[in-house]
């Protein structure tokens, strides 16, 4: 800058307000940039807005973007404005300014808007994480932020727009999702329907190793710990299909241990349920009583044959010494 | 030693540690790339195609023969091959006959225990299973002893729980391929390939022996209880 001035003064020309120039570049950049960003970026920002949790995950990253876009933009607006000005000019042999001096306003200023932007943040992201219940993240064995007006006042039947909200298991291993329906009979199935409108009540948990349960487009993940629940919320908004995937390196076949589900009307999801429900009576009945978390060496009686016997079994943790759990 | 000696010698070190480190992934960890066998090789389209594989408690064909491994019947030779990587034809009709030879354990998962994406939702078991012989939909692994391995291709929802033998069962295989003259069962069951493309299949009994929780070794190793079904057009 003392190059540009000097130069300038030699050459008698006033030296232009660089502050002013900057900040004008800067104000009509930066709103341009939060009105495409709001306006126009923002509709068809990831994860969409297909459920409750969705939606306020969008929101959420366009009040981000919007924060983010013009610090962004300050930081290259001044960096272009410093190589457009102040380079260097032929035969200026100058080695800057005789002396630096300190700055105090605009000092101030920085640590007030810096100060006030992450203070800000930290204040919006605490209150979108506990207003819409837990922003379709785990919350663990208990969560604290549950979806406001409902309950789980039975896990034996589950009726549309009542206060009992829908619970579904998600049951991860070693490679693929399977789902249980308590309020269904405990049934369980590879597809995932959700009904549109009404809160779902998620129960994670793996018979394994640590997966993660990953839908996509309804905003929700959930950490799949074995021996644990965890629960999370979301509310489905609109009808359409989505796409689970494990969101936790977890083997050989991680990154095929996808699959897709879907957000039907409530008459369609009743309809479909009830069939599944019918269809895999033979398998239910063979299935371990509906519990929050398995632990699959217990729930099978043979395999507590297997281990008072002595003898291996790879269904469960019953290994015998030739075979170490891990060697 | 001149600086430009030193730093030639240092580059030849450098290039031959990462040189080596390649060679023991390759070599030690990604392993042989298992053959394909072609189902498709003289297939008149709209007739079936008929697939005979086994499953075996060991195997004599590879560097750990204490690992549990599928074989399939080589459609040109009748021989036994190690592969897991097997190429069908597209939207054709596939009649599999599986032999059992290892024993039962109960499923980690018991919804692993029902048969779908077969023609009917049905198997046909016979042969000394420790479970129900005859038309099979559901086998429950806890009561029964039932599933000693299964055939899984999650993209097509085909799942076929293979009925072991008891473990107090006589004349048991030891080694594989095993002898049909040994105790076994046999699954038959039949379903239709999709379209074209890439499908992978697992055993989802975690036969692993201890290892990652039994998913491990031969359940993470291709040509033992994993594979591809590759349907081509």
């Amino acid at each position: 800058m003392a190059a540009a001035t000097e130069a300038g003064a030699a050459a008698g020309r006033p030296e232009p307000r660089h502050g002013v120039r900057i900040a004008v570049i800067w104000l009509v950049l930066a709103v341009a940039a939060d009105l495409v960003i709001w306006f126009v970026w923002g509709p068809h920002m990831p994860p969409g807005n297909m459920s409750t949790s969705a939606a306020d995950q969008q929101f959420d990253f366009n009040v981000l973007s919007v924060i983010a876009a013009p610090v962004m933009l300050a930081v290259f607006i001044y960096f272009g404005y410093a190589l457009t000005m102040w380079r260097q000019r032929p035969g200026d042999e100058e080695d800057g300014p005789g002396h630096l001096r300190g700055e105090a306003r605009v000092q101030a200023a920085w640590i007030i808007v810096t100060s006030a932007i992450v203070l800000g943040l930290a204040g919006f992201g605490t209150y979108e994480l506990i207003a819409p219940a837990g922003a379709g993240a785990g919350e663990g064995p208990q969560p604290i932020w549950k979806p406001a007006g409902v309950n789980t006042s039975s896990l034996t039947s589950w009726v549309p727009n009542t206060k009992n909200i829908l619970q579904v298991q998600v049951i991860a291993q070693q490679w693929l999702f399977t789902y249980r329906y308590p309020q269904f009979g405990g049934m369980e199935t590879t597809q995932l329907e959700l009904p549109v409108g009404q809160p779902v009540e998620f129960h994670v948990t793996s018979l394994d190793v640590i997966h993660s349960f990953w839908a996509i487009q309804l905003g929700v993940k959930a950490d799949a710990n074995p021996f644990l629940d965890n629960v999370a919320y979301t509310t489905p908004e609109h009808t359409g299909g989505f796409t689970v995937r494990c969101d936790e390196l977890c083997g050989i076949w991680h990154g095929a241990m996808y699959n897709y589900g879907s957000v039907v009307p409530v008459t369609a999801f009743q309809s479909w349920v009830k069939a599944t429900e019918t269809r895999l009576a033979a398998l239910t009945k063979t299935l371990p009583p509906f519990a929050l978390v398995y632990t699959p060496n217990e729930i099978s009686g043979l395999a507590k044959f297997y281990y008072q016997a002595g003898l291996p079994g790879a269904g469960g943790q019953y290994y015998g010494p030739q075979d170490p759990e891990q060697p | 030693m001149s600086l430009r000696s030193r730093i030639a010698v240092l580059a030849i070190a450098f290039a031959a540690v990462v040189a080596g480190g390649f060679f023991v992934v390759v070599h030690y960890l990604l392993g042989p790339t298992p053959q394909t066998v072609d189902f498709t090789a003289g297939h008149a389209s709209g007739q079936p195609v008929n697939m005979t594989i086994m499953t075996d408690p060991v195997n004599d064909v590879s560097g750990t023969p204490d690992w549990v491994s599928y074989f399939v019947q080589s459609p040109q030779t009748g021989q036994w091959m190690h592969s897991t990587t097997w190429q069908l034809p597209a939207h054709t009709r596939i009649n599999v006959t599986a032999y059992e030879f290892d024993t039962c354990d109960p499923l980690r998962n018991q919804y692993w225990g029902k048969v779908t994406g077969t023609v009917g939702d049905v198997m046909q078991v016979s042969g000394e299973a420790a479970g129900v012989n005859g038309t099979v939909s559901v086998v429950n692994s806890n009561t029964t002893c039932g599933v000693a391995h299964t055939f899984t291709v999650p993209g097509l929802g085909l799942n076929v729980p293979f009925e072991g033998v008891l473990y107090t069962a006589s004349n048991q295989c030891t080694h594989g391929p095993c002898a049909m003259s040994t105790t076994h069962t046999v699954t038959k069951f039949s379903f239709v390939t999709p379209g074209p493309g890439s499908y992978r299949w697992q055993c989802f009994i975690p036969c692993g022996l201890a290892t990652d929780d039994g998913n491990g070794h031969a359940m993470s190793t291709l040509g033992f209880m994993t594979g591809f079904l590759q349907v081509v057009a």
